[in-house]
C-alpha cells in the first residue's frame, strides 16, 4: 500500500517535471503585444514549465524583449522571410514542429485576431478542440469562458491530451517584462508557400492609446450623427488620455474604422473608465465592455439599455454635454 | 466554382438568453431562433459570386435538429441551389463542437468536389470562432478568416480580412476557406416569390454517422451561469455632478 502511493507520487512527480506549456507570441513592427504578455501569466496559472515561440519574418527584437519575460524557461524562435503577415498556412506548421519536438500539454496564444486565426488551425491538425478567449483557469483542464455575447459563463473540462486555448486578455493582467533569461533558441522549419501570399496591410494611425489596453475608453455610437461628430470625442478622448471606440452602428454607418468596434465581434475590453456617448448598449455592445470598471453614459434617452450597467448616467445632448465636459476637464 | 456555405440556427441575437435551473445550458425551448448573422453574410456572399459567374452552384449545409431546415430554407430562398442537412437530435446538439462540425464539413467538401466553403466568422452562441479555421486545417486549404471584401484576381481570390489594427489583403488558392465578418455585405431579405420557389429545392438528408463522423465530445461542460450583475448606478444631473463624481472615484 504504501509503495504503491509511493510510487504514484514519484509518477505525478516525473510527469509534471516533462509537461510544458507554448506560449505563441504575436508581435507587429518588431514589438511583442500585450496579449502575449497575458497568455504568459495564463500559462504560469497552468503551472508547467513556459516555452515561448516567436516565429515571423524579422523577430530579434521580439526575441530579445520575449527572453527578458518573466517565467519563461525556452524561446524559441523561427525566422524565415515566408513568415511575413504571419499567415496560418505558414505558422501553424512552426507550432506543430515545435510541439512534434516538445509535446506541449498547452498550447496558448492571445485572443486576437491572430490567435483566433492560428490556433484552431493548430488544433485540427492535432485531431482536439481547441477552447477560445477563456477568462479563467480552474485546473490545467478545466477553463471558464463567456457564451451567448457576455450573457452566461460556461466552464468546461477538457478531456483532448492537448489542450489549445486563446486567452481573453483582459481577464490575465500582462506578464512582467523582466527577470527572465531564456536563451533564443532557433527552430527551423520548412515553410511551405503555395497556399496563400501576403499582399499588405492597411492599419490605422493614431497617436492615442491602443484601445485593447488604455485605461481609459471614449465610445460613440449612432447618436454622434456622423463621423465629423466624433472630433467632439477625440477631444475629450484627449484630455482623459483615452483610446476612442465605438459601436457596430457608428462603424457601419462609416463614421469610424472598424477596427475601432467594441463589442461581441469586435474587441473586448476592460479599462478603468467607459465612456459611452450616444450608445443605445445592445447586448452585442455590452458584451465587449461591461467588465469595465467604472461605465458612464451620456445618452438623450432616459430609457436606453446603456443606462442598467452604467454606474455613472446623464440624461442630456451630448452635442452640449461632450463640450462641456472637455472643456470643464 | 462550386461552393458549400455553412448556416447555423442559433437563438436570435436579440433574444436575452436565460439560464437553465439546471445549469447545464440556455433555455432553447420556444425561444425564437434564427440565422447566424455571420452565415447570413457568407450565404449572401455565395450568391453574389454565383450572380457574378465566378461560382457556378451554392450549397447550404446545416448541421441541427429538425428545425435546422428552416434555416437551409432561408439560405435557398436567398438564392442557394440545394441543400444538405446533416440531422443530429436536439438533444444532442449541445454536445457537437466546431471540431465535429469541422469534420462534417470536411468530408462534405471533399465528396462533393466543392472548391470553396463560406462560413460566418463566428457563431453568436457558442462565439468559438473556429470552424473555418478548423475545416481548413483538415482540408489541408489556406484560409482567409473575418473577410470583409473577396474579389476574383486570376487563378487566386483576393481577401481583405479584419485585422486588430485595421485591414489585411491577401491572395488565397482554390480550393480555400472564408469566414465572413460582419461588413462583407449587406444581406439581402427573401421575397415572397423566392420563399414559395425554395420549397421546390432539394434539401439532401443525411447522419453524421454516414459522413464516418463520430460525434463524441471531447469537453464536458460543467456548469452554464449568469454572469455577474453589476450594482445599480446612478444618474446624475449635470455635467459638473459627473465630473465631481468621477474624481471622488479616481477616475480623472
Amino acid at each position: 500500500m504504501f509503495s504503491l502511493r509511493t510510487s504514484r507520487l514519484i509518477q505525478t512527480g516525473v510527469l509534471r517535471r516533462f509537461q510544458s506549456t507554448l506560449v505563441v507570441a504575436e508581435h507587429a513592427d518588431s514589438k511583442l503585444s500585450a496579449a502575449t504578455l497575458s497568455a504568459v501569466t495564463a500559462a504560469k496559472q497552468v503551472g508547467h514549465e513556459i516555452t515561448c515561440i516567436v516565429a515571423g519574418a524579422d523577430c530579434k527584437q521580439v526575441a530579445a524583449e520575449l527572453s527578458k519575460v518573466g517565467g519563461v524557461s525556452k524561446l524559441l524562435v523561427a525566422e524565415d522571410a515566408a513568415l511575413e503577415g504571419l499567415l496560418p498556412e505558414r505558422v501553424a506548421p512552426v507550432l506543430l514542429a515545435a510541439h512534434k519536438q516538445f509535446n506541449f500539454s498547452h498550447i496558448i496564444a492571445g485572443a486576437t485576431a491572430f490567435g483566433k486565426s492560428v490556433l484552431p488551425r493548430v488544433a485540427a491538425k492535432l485531431d482536439v478542440s481547441p477552447i477560445s478567449d477563456i477568462t479563467g483557469i480552474q485546473a490545467p483542464d478545466t477553463f471558464v469562458r463567456t457564451i451567448y455575447a457576455g450573457n452566461a459563463i460556461q466552464t468546461l473540462k477538457a478531456k483532448d491530451a492537448v489542450k489549445v486555448l486563446t486567452v481573453r486578455g483582459t481577464s490575465f493582467e500582462p506578464a512582467e517584462v523582466s527577470g527572465g533569461s531564456a536563451a533564443p533558441e532557433p527552430l527551423t522549419v520548412d515553410v511551405d508557400k503555395n497556399s496563400s501570399e501576403y499582399i499588405g496591410q492597411e492599419l490605422s494611425k493614431s497617436d492615442r492609446p491602443e484601445l485593447t489596453s488604455a485605461s481609459n475608453v471614449v465610445s460613440g455610437g449612432r447618436g454622434l450623427k456622423s463621423g465629423d461628430n466624433f472630433e467632439l470625442l477625440y477631444k475629450l478622448a484627449d484630455k482623459l488620455n483615452a483610446a476612442v471606440g465605438a459601436s457596430r452602428a457608428a462603424v457601419d454607418a462609416g463614421f469610424v474604422s472598424n477596427d475601432m468596434q467594441v463589442g461581441q465581434t469586435g474587441k473586448i475590453i476592460a479599462p478603468d473608465l467607459y465612456v459611452a456617448v450616444g450608445i443605445s448598449g445592445a447586448i452585442q455592445h455590452l458584451a465587449g465592455m461591461k467588465d469595465s470598471k467604472t461605465i458612464v453614459a451620456i445618452n438623450k434617452d432616459a430609457e436606453a439599455p446603456i443606462f442598467q450597467v452604467a454606474d455613472l448616467g446623464l440624461v442630456a445632448d451630448l452635442f452640449k454635454a461632450v463640450p462641456e465636459m472637455t472643456e470643464k476637464l | 466554382m462550386r461552393i458549400l456555405v455553412g448556416v447555423k440556427r442559433v437563438i436570435d441575437y436579440a433574444v436575452k438568453v436565460r439560464v437553465r435551473p439546471d445549469k447545464k445550458g440556455v433555455v432553447t425551448d420556444g425561444v425564437k431562433h434564427s440565422m447566424n448573422p455571420f452565415d447570413e453574410i457568407a450565404v449572401e456572399e455565395a450568391i453574389r459570386l454565383k450572380e457574378k459567374k465566378i461560382a457556378k452552384e451554392v450549397v447550404a449545409l446545416s448541421i441541427g435538429p429538425t428545425q435546422a431546415q428552416e434555416t437551409l430554407r432561408t439560405a435557398l430562398a436567398m438564392g442557394a441551389d440545394s441543400a444538405i442537412h446533416v440531422e443530429v437530435p436536439a438533444g444532442e446538439l449541445e454536445r457537437v463542437q466546431p471540431l465535429h462540425v469541422s469534420r462534417i464539413i470536411s468530408k462534405l467538401a471533399t465528396e462533393g468536389k466543392f472548391d470553396l466553403v463560406m462560413v460566418g466568422k463566428q457563431a453568436i452562441d457558442d462565439d468559438c470562432n473556429q470552424t473555418a479555421q478548423m475545416t481548413a486545417a483538415m482540408l489541408d486549404w489556406p484560409q482567409a478568416t473575418f473577410a470583409s471584401k473577396v474579389e476574383k484576381d486570376g487563378d487566386y481570390l483576393k481577401v481583405t480580412r479584419e485585422i486588430d489594427g485595421g485591414l489585411e489583403t491577401i491572395k488565397v488558392g482554390v480550393p480555400a476557406v472564408i469566414s465572413a465578418d460582419l461588413r462583407l455585405n449587406e444581406p439581402r431579405y427573401a421575397t415572397l416569390p423566392n420563399i414559395m420557389k425554395a420549397k421546390k429545392k432539394p434539401i439532401k438528408k443525411m447522419k453524421a454517422s454516414e459522413l464516418g463522423v463520430d460525434l463524441t465530445p471531447t469537453i464536458e461542460v460543467i456548469s452554464v451561469e449568469d454572469p455577474p450583475v453589476r450594482a445599480a448606478g446612478i444618474k446624475v444631473e449635470d455635467v459638473d455632478t459627473l465630473i465631481a463624481k468621477l474624481k471622488e472615484a479616481g477616475r480623472v
